[in-house]
């Protein structure tokens, strides 16, 4: 970013007036389209419950839909349910996707090259081919409408971008670092707890925040898995506002607010890292 | 590390003791890389493997909800399917069933547009922001947004929007002096509203990984060739795009596997209920699984087919990869 501006003829990153209008104005163009779809349902939501049908309207604001999704339903216990799924599934998946990636990134064990396939292979899965024999394996550990099932079916949608993206980012931490740690004293285990996930922290933050969003917005098994009513993720209680028979759109519009709260905070405090971390998994694949 | 264990490897090959000994000496050379990958083997044989294989064994049956063991109370009864061959995989190939053909068009056209608009306005945005300017935070901010919102609620948001009477989108038609339009009625519209709610999804991570792959070529490179006087355009051509190759390479694999097996968006913007051709192979699986009767092996013979659709194409794109960067 300290480049030298020459003297002279225009140099480069210098641009002329108009260029630097149409540049602004396409990029001010595009983020209002990626806001606009938010700002609207915030906008929606505090219209009061039948605000929706008048969306030009700007009158009768209100926080009546969030009161009422707060306390006449089960929308707090849902959200519980969903940081409990979310958070679980994140720690777990990347704490077992670290040591794999770790291993594959500085050890040659026989295995490796297949296990590195599998990664990217399991990620071709469709969810369709899995759900049914989940379902059923689940069901005979007792695992089905509880946490510890989606958590560990979760895992296994994350754990394999995940271990394939701290891998590529494990090999661009420099392996003199490893040796001097192996030099004082330390297992590999003990280089890779101390010395190794530190640095790592951007490449942990990236992948720690695909699965908590993977989690968080997971539809398909959580429909299926999750049958109590108080074992509900957001995802499926989201769909009793607006089903065939009723559209409670203004409940629906402040509970979506609400679920994305969270996932904006975990995406605040990882974008930073998004762009180092992703570099780095993404040239090695 | 790595050297000592490659090196302890290839002092002990020439040996060649019986093969207990020697597994036992790979074991004592290898047991810590073993242990430490342990658990995601462990997980993904469990939550994986072992579903796939009887996914596949599934598909070679005529499971159904009707015919599969369950427990009614205390009564437990037992599985009656009976295994067919490869009856089901002949039924959807051949067009007896369903229409697969048609799905596939459409999944297939369903990938090629999303990926591609991903990857071309991911790029163009990434160019624009890897320039110094004022706001430049800000915009990436504001850019990066759509990706914190979870899939599910944005496509509920998005289908608010699309809705014919009290859409906003019509709202504004209207006072331009347009016609509602029906947008999740017909199926043409439909396909392309689904079509925009995923790209406007999905841009924000090509445009972040682009960005990345843009910010790892040196600088020198693009002063040398401005120094030899090559035109922007040839710039682009010549040093950015090759630049790019790498992570260009991996995020068009995985934004076509991901397109081909989106649920949420096709799920819900369109509804449950309908059978509708804006439905791609996954939801299609989905739906034979899970309503009406649930024809447990029709959904796994398609998932074990969409599974092989892409397992072709991850293999042809990787050679074909590597074929280009053999000729350069």
């Amino acid at each position: 970013m300290t480049r030298k501006v020459r003297a002279g003829v225009r140099a480069r990153g210098e641009r002329s007036r108009g260029a630097s209008v149409a540049l602004h104005a396409t990029l001010v163009v595009a983020s209002l389209v990626s806001l606009f779809p938010v700002l609207f349902i915030v906008f929606v939501s505090l219209r009061g419950r039948d605000g929706w049908q008048e969306p030009t309207e700007f009158s009768g604001f209100g926080f009546g839909n969030y009161t009422h999704i707060l306390n006449e339903t089960k929308f707090l216990t849902w959200f519980g349910n969903s940081v409990i799924v979310a958070l679980g599934a994140t720690v777990v998946g990347v704490l077992i996707a670290a040591t794999a990636g770790y291993a594959v990134s500085r050890m040659r064990f026989p295995g490796r090259r297949p296990l590195m396939w599998t990664f990217l292979v399991v990620q071709m899965f469709p969810m369709a081919v899995l759900i049914v024999p989940l379902y059923n394996i689940l069901g005979q550990m007792g695992l089905l409408d509880s946490y510890g099932g989606l958590i560990l079916t979760y895992c296994s949608i994350s754990v394999p971008f995940c271990a394939w993206m701290l891998k590529g980012y494990f090999d661009s931490i420099p392996a003199e670092i490893d040796e001097a740690g192996r030099v004082d004293g330390l297992t590999p285990f003990g280089t890779f707890w101390r010395l190794i996930l530190p640095l790592a922290r951007p490449g942990l933050a990236v992948t720690g925040f695909y699965s908590f969003i993977t989690a968080w917005g997971e539809v398909a098994f959580a429909s299926q898995f999750m049958s109590s009513e108080e074992h509900y993720t957001l995802a499926v209680g989201l769909q009793t506002f607006v089903g065939q028979q009723k559209a409670e759109w203004g409940l629906m519009t402040a509970a979506a607010v609400l679920i994305t709260v969270p996932a904006g905070l975990a995406f605040f405090f990882a974008q930073r890292h998004l762009v180092a971390g992703l570099t780095a998994g993404g040239t090695k694949g | 590390m790595t050297a000592a264990v490659t090196s302890t490897n290839t002092t002990t090959a020439p040996a060649r003791p019986g093969l207990a000994a020697r597994a036992r000496r790979s074991f004592d050379t290898h047991w810590y890389a073993w242990a430490m990958v342990l658990p995601v083997v462990v997980v993904l044989a469990v939550l994986v493997g072992y579903p796939l294989g009887r996914g596949i064994y599934l598909s070679l049956t005529d499971a159904n909800e009707a015919n599969v063991g369950r427990t009614i109370g205390v009564n437990h009864i037992p599985s009656t399917y009976e295994f067919v061959g490869l009856d089901n995989y002949w039924k959807v190939l051949s067009g007896q069933e369903g229409h697969f053909y048609g799905r596939l068009g459409w999944t297939v056209a369903w990938t090629a547009a999303c990926v591609f608009l991903h990857y071309t306005l991911g790029l163009g945005l990434a160019l624009l922001l890897n320039r110094r300017m004022r706001f430049r935070g800000l915009y990436r901010v504001l850019l990066i947004l759509p990706w914190a919102v979870p899939a599910f609620v944005a496509t509920f948001s998005w289908r608010l929007m699309f809705n014919e009477k009290y859409g906003v989108l019509n709202a504004i038609l209207e006072q331009l002096g347009m016609g509602a339009v029906d947008w999740l009625g017909d199926s043409t519209l439909q396909k392309m509203a689904a079509v925009a709610v995923n790209v406007w999804l999905g841009v924000p991570f090509m445009m972040v990984a682009i960005l990345g792959g843009l910010q790892s070529i040196p600088a020198e490179l693009h002063e040398a060739a401005e120094m030899d006087g090559a035109s922007p355009w040839q710039r682009f051509r010549h040093v950015t795009l090759p630049g790019l190759r790498p992570v260009s390479g991996t995020v068009i694999l995985l934004g076509t596997i991901w397109t081909f097996n989106m649920f949420q968006v096709i799920y819900l913007l369109i509804g449950q209920g309908a059978s509708s051709e804006s439905e791609i192979l996954v939801t299609y699986s989905y739906r034979l699984a899970f309503q009406g009767i649930r024809d447990y092996a029709g959904s796994a013979t398609y998932g074990i087919l969409i599974l092989s659709l892409l397992l072709v194409f991850a293999v042809f794109y990787r050679r074909l990869l590597a074929r280009q960067e053999e000729a350069r």
